[in-house]
Parts: structure tokens; sequence; C-alpha cells
């Protein structure tokens, strides 16, 4: 890197390789054009096609290689992009990694330049901090696909979650979808409302007025503080993890009294004249946000996210490794 | 040096001069000011550039002793003349902290080395011993080894009781207590304004209220004591407000802003920028144009950078992990003059008040005037000078500042003190 380059405020560095959506790397739906999103759930209904097959290979990705770079525990979001990946006949490296700059050892710029340095060409970065992806972006010169960044976007899921209302209700034009639970501190309900207000649903978020971030409405939504005024309104709910460690005591009491005022009950999803899907980015915990009964019943398309997982991740990674010529 | 500065456009608002005349400086003391002035000083033409009473910058940190790989005093010193400062008051946030005279002393002497003393490089203490909040530092003692005030920047301090007994103790020697405005408790974890653009990012914020809420308490307490006080860095509207209404009621209380503040936004961490994180944070448009209108209007007193060098390494880092603060010294004249005097907020007359002047007398050293007997202590601008901010060429250390690679218009060009000059390029 040149030292004009080291000392741009943010710039980012040429990549090898166009790609077929706007950007060469995936780092936020703030911003991105409603084209590429619908590109991307094309693309995403294509390979659905590809998993219902027998043999659920495509060589698309054939020569590419692509780092799982984790510096966040994660199951079933490194599990989707891994097996997305080699549904796509990619190599893949995962790297899991408990430091960040923060502490004493390897920065994340260091880390991530000795991945570089073997040569690979796309990096899946899951991170605690908001802005490392974008961080990522500007001192590598692989195509970056933010995987979550600390509480600011998680745009895959955001894709798969209106993919999955896409597919369900053929359209998210002037769709109601409610948020629920900590808004303030999530990267899905973020991404969500990026994406899903550009395509032209409707967002509410709810949640206790602790967990509703400042000038949330300056994003398009509205703000609601009892579920129950919520769900008579809403088409479906995204219906978020509450994590107990880091908000009981200030934020909100106890998980108890959150399952009483938030918790989605069939009780609650009754008072709604039409059916009320749901969503949940998972892991659910069953019977807080969420009652068991409501997880698994006709209402949930929480095993249809998962599915869809898989296809829009495919999809990104696809669309971000072709050129324009190569364009599906 | 003896010099004869020929065409230079005098700005002294303490003896009402506004006009462009010559100065023969002799021996470091000015033996005239008048028109078609001779002598055997040395010949310089400043071509109507403007001279005002010393520069001073009561909020640097210099990071000497301790902290020498981001700066030293010597460099922190060439920073100082750069940005046109003939002298500086350095915080006690080092290793050892300041709280004890013989750092004192190591300072001042190391300032007076620093590119031949041409800079007065002050000392500020520390209010608590090793700056924990809890226990008061020798204060009388470090009053008598140099110190000119005291302050426990970075932190607060935050027990209202210390806060309290400090004010009281130095009476003593008419002192005065400089306070970082923080409630730690409403900004814990956060790294940027809360408000829209941190819910935008997902970034933990410092709400206005850490500031205000401190601020408030503080000036109870200094109207309780009959204290003298002063607000560091305020970056919020409300804060303002609040120190309007303190003065109204008479307390002697003064403020500080930073060219920072006076110019930049939240919306300078869209791109997650390090360089623009800074503690107190960049807020929002209101509170920025409350903050000019502040300085406007005399509420705020004093233009300080709280020049905070950190090396490139420390700030090359994912946001939440990088350290706070930025780089000041040599782009606070070209920022304020490009941001708020252009912008009608100050007309460039009152300049030398918040630069110069007001610094001087919050601190009880002698007001700079530019007569004739007078000791010669300039500062030379020009006004209307097109520069880019070349990272590379700051003299500073450490080079980070969110103004990289931006043209400022109005550019300090020289200083003089203490029988000694410095020129930049464009004078030659």
């Amino acid at each position: 890197m040149t030292v004009s380059e080291r000392s741009q405020p943010f710039s980012m560095l040429k990549h090898h390789g166009a790609s077929a959506l706007t950007s060469p790397h995936l780092l936020g739906l703030n911003g991105i054009p409603r084209a590429d999103i619908e590109k991307i759930f094309d693309t995403a209904t294509s390979f659905k096609e590809v998993l219902e097959r027998p043999i659920k290979r495509v060589p698309s990705l054939q020569g590419i290689t692509v780092v799982n770079l984790f510096f966040e525990s994660s199951t079933r979001t490194r599990t989707s992009f891994e097996l997305a990946e080699k549904r796509l006949s990619a190599d893949v490296v995962n790297f899991s990694a408990s430091v960040s700059s923060l502490s004493k050892g390897e920065t994340l710029k260091d880390t991530a330049r000795n991945i570089e340095a073997m040569k690979v060409d796309m990096v899946v970065v899951r991170h605690p901090a908001a802005g490392a992806p974008h961080f990522l972006a500007r001192v590598l010169h692989a195509h970056v696909i933010n995987a979550g960044d600390g509480a600011h976007e998680h745009p895959t899921q955001a894709l798969l979650d209106m993919f999955t209302l896409k597919e369900k209700f053929g359209s998210l034009e002037n769709l109601h979808v409610g948020i629920v639970g900590d808004i303030a501190h999530s990267r899905v309900a973020l991404s969500n409302i990026y994406g899903l207000t550009l395509m032209g649903a409707k967002v509410s978020v709810c949640g206790p007025p602790t967990m509703i971030p400042r000038e949330i409405e300056s994003l398009g939504v509205d703000v609601y503080y009892h579920v129950d005024e919520l769900i008579p309104r809403v088409q479906a709910l995204n219906v978020l993890r509450i994590q107990l460690e880091r908000d009981a005591g200030a934020r909100i009491p106890s998980l108890r009294e959150y399952r009483t005022y938030f918790g989605i009950t069939r009780d609650r999803l009754e008072r709604a004249s039409q059916p009320i899907t749901i969503l949940h980015p998972g892991p659910i915990n069953r019977d807080v946000e969420l009652s068991a009964e409501i997880a698994d019943s006709e209402h949930s398309l929480i095993l249809d996210q998962v599915l869809n997982g898989v296809a829009i991740r495919m999809a990104v990674l696809y669309l971000l490794s072709v050129s324009h010529k190569g364009a599906v | 040096m003896d010099v004869l500065f020929k065409s230079a456009h005098i700005i002294d608002p303490t003896l009402g001069i506004d006009a462009v005349m010559d100065i023969r400086i002799e021996k470091g003391i000015i033996s005239a000011i008048g028109e078609r002035l001779g002598g055997n000083g040395r010949r310089i033409d400043l071509r109507g550039a403007l001279v005002f009473p010393g520069f001073m910058d009561m909020h640097v940190h210099a990071r000497e002793p301790g902290f020498e790989h981001k700066e030293t005093i010597a460099t922190c010193v060439a920073a100082a003349m750069a940005g046109g400062f003939t002298a500086i008051l350095t915080m006690p946030n080092t290793e050892p902290p300041v709280d004890d005279a013989a750092v004192v002393r190591f300072i001042s002497q190391q300032g007076k080395q620093a590119s031949g003393g041409i800079v007065d490089v002050y000392p500020a203490a520390a209010v608590t011993e090793g700056r924990e909040g809890t226990a008061l530092a020798p204060l009388a003692e470090l009053h008598d080894a140099g110190a000119l005030a005291f302050t426990d920047d970075g932190n607060p301090v935050a027990s209202a009781e210390i806060l309290r007994r400090a004010l009281e103790y130095v009476k003593m020697f008419d002192g005065l207590i400089i306070q970082h405005c923080e409630d730690e408790t409403l900004s814990r974890g956060g790294v940027m304004h809360e408000g829209k653009i941190s819910t935008q990012l997902g970034l933990p914020g410092i709400p206005n209220i850490a500031e205000e809420a401190c601020l408030v308490r503080d000036l109870r307490i200094v109207e309780f004591v009959h204290g003298r006080y002063h607000a560091q860095h305020l970056s919020s509207g409300g804060s303002v407000d609040i120190l309007r209404e303190a003065k109204r009621r008479g307390l002697a209380v003064t403020a500080e802003v930073t060219p920072h503040h006076l110019a930049l936004t939240d919306e300078s961490i869209l791109t997650f920028d390090t360089n623009a994180k800074v503690n107190p944070p960049l807020r929002s448009r209101d509170d920025m144009i409350a903050l000019r209108e502040g300085l406007r209007d005399g509420f705020i007193d004093v233009i300080a950078t709280d020049h905070a060098p950190h090396t490139f390494d420390e700030k090359e880092v994912e946001f939440i992990a990088a350290p706070f603060g930025m780089v000041g010294l040599e782009t606070a004249v070209g920022v304020v003059i490009t941001e708020v005097v252009n912008s009608g907020y100050l007309p460039l007359q009152k300049l030398p008040e918040v630069f110069s002047v007001n610094p001087r007398k919050i601190l009880g050293l002698p007001i700079v005037k530019i007569a004739n007997g007078e000791k010669a202590n300039l500062t030379i601008v020009d006004p209307t000078l097109s520069w880019k901010v070349e990272p590379s060429l700051l003299r500073s250390k450490s080079k980070n500042t969110p103004f990289a690679n931006r043209i400022l218009i109005g550019k300090p060009i020289g200083i003089y003190n203490n029988g000694r000059m410095f020129l930049t390029q464009e004078v030659h």
C-alpha cells in the first residue's frame, strides 16, 4: 500500500475482478441499489433449485478460495456460508479468532493482510466491531462479505429474511413487517430496516424504550412500545433474540419481564385478524422472545429461512465473483 | 534576532490597533511601529499579512514524559510553531502524570530547550494524585513549581466532593480548575455522538447529557464555593445554554471549544474514519451551529485544539478499538478561518481575543500587546492563502487528522517570540 493510500481517510483499493453487483463487496444494505437486491433474489431462486437436486453442486466458484474469518463464535451463519461455498465448488478455509485489535495480539489489519498474502479471493468476515468489514475492504484486495459487524449490519441475514417474505407474500411492496426485540443492539434489525424500506415495505420496530435507538424514525420506521398494539397491524414479525448476559439489570429488569410484555405467544397472535408470519434469525430462546409452540407452528418460516440462507449466500458469493460480462 | 517587518497588518484588540504598519524589533523588544521604518535588522516583507499578539493553545497533549512514540515536547513545539502558536499549556495525562513538582519542572525545561525556546511551554498539573480522582495532588507545590492550572484531563474529576475541595483549596493562590466535563456512567462504552448517525452505524453513543449533566453539577459547586473554573472542549449546544446562564449569574467560569467541534459533525464518522474519533465526540449539525453562536456571542471564551497525537498504527484499527483524539495545532487557524470566519460567525478581528488575549487572561499570564517597548510576541497569518493539509508534511510526530487532504483557506506563516523567529516557506 502506498503512503498516500495509507493516509486516505477511507478509500477502497483496486480489487481484482469486477462483480456483477455495483460494489465488489457486500458490506451492508445501507445505500445498496434496489437492482442489486433484485439480482440477488433472482440468482438465489436459481440456486435454490440446485439445492433440490440429488447432486447439490455447481462449479461456479471452482478455483476460487474463500476464507471464513470469524472473530465471533457462530455456528449457524458460518455453517450456512460454508455450505454455500462448497455447493459452489469453492475452496474453503475457516479461520476462527477470538482476538481483535482490542486485546494484545495481532491486529485485525495484520490478521487480514496475512491471510491475503496467501492469495485468497474472498473473505467472509464476522467481527464484534462495527465497520470492521469496511476496514478490511480498505486494506485487502479480496472481495469482502460482511457476516455481521457488531450492532451494525448483517446483510445476508436481512436478504434471506426478505427473500423468505417475498416467497410467502409474492412481493415486499407495502408489506407491513414488525421487528421485535433489542433493536438498539441488533444488526439483523438494522439491515432489515435498510433492505425492507428500500424494497417498499413498511417497517415498525417494537421493544422496551431502553432498547429503541435514538432517532430511529429517521430511518423511515415507526416505533411501538407495546407488541399487542403492533400485532394487529402487521403481516409478519421478525422476532429477535434477547441476550440476557448483556442487557438484564440495566436495560431490562429480567427475562421474565421481557417475556411477559414482549414474548410472542399463541394468545398474543390470536389478537390479530389474520395469521401472522413469524421469522427469527436464530438461535431461539424458547419461551423467552418466542413461545416454543409458535416456533414450531405453521406460522413460523424459521426453517425456510435456514434453507433460503444457503441459497442467498450462494447468490451473493457468485455475483461478487463474476464480471459484468459473465453475469447471469 | 533583530527584524524589520514591512507591511504588517497589525490587529491588536487590547490597544485597538487595526492598521498596516512596519514593526521594528531589536533584541526581542518592539522598538518602533510606524510607516516606512528603517533599521538594521533582517527585512521581511509581510505584504499585508495579519500580525496578531501571539496565539496560545491552552489544551495540548505533548505526550512527554511517557508517550514519546506519539509526540515529544520538541516535536510538539515544532507543530505549535507551524500552527502559529507562541505558547501552549500542556496536559498532565503523561506517564508519570504531572502530579509531582519534578515533572512540572521537567516539562518546563524541555520546553525551553525545544527550538531555542521560541514557544513558551506551560504545564498544567493534575488535580488529583495519579489523576485517579480520589485524593488531591500537592496543588500548592505544583503551583510554585510552575503549573498554571489544574486538570485531570482526559478524565473528569468525577467526585463532587473532590471537585469542591480542589476549587476551595486553590483559592489560596487564585488558582484555576480546568474540567474535562464527562459523566462517565452516561458515556461508558460510547465511541461517537449518540444520535441519528450512531443509530445508522450501530455504534454505541455518548449522549449530550454526558457533558451537560457534569457541567450543570460542576457549576453549582463553583457557585457554592466561589471558585474559578474553566470548561474544556465543549461539544454540545446544551452546554452553551448552561454556560450562558452561569455567566449571567456572574460565576467565574470560562470555556473553550476546539476547531474540530466548530467545523465537523458526526457525519464524519459515516466512513468509519478513526481520525474523526474524539472525546467529546463530534456531534450533530445543531450542536456545531450552537457552538459557533456561543463563540460569536462571547459565551465561549477560547479556541483550544485538544491536540492529541496517536501513531498511525494505533489509529489503523477497527473504529471501536481506536484511541480517541486528533492532532490540531497545525490546522487550527486554517480550520477556524475556513469554517468559522468565512461562514460569518467570527470576524478576523476577533481571532486575537479567542486565540491570544483570553487564554492568557484566564491563566493569569501577562496580556501580549503589540506596542513600542513591549516584548515581541507575534503570530503572523495569511488569511487568504489556500493550502492543502498534507499529513506527511505535518511537523507533529503523529499525523492523525480528519482534515487530511482538505483545502483550507488561511494559514499561519510565522511567529516571533523570545527573540527568535520562525517563518514558513510561504514568506521567503
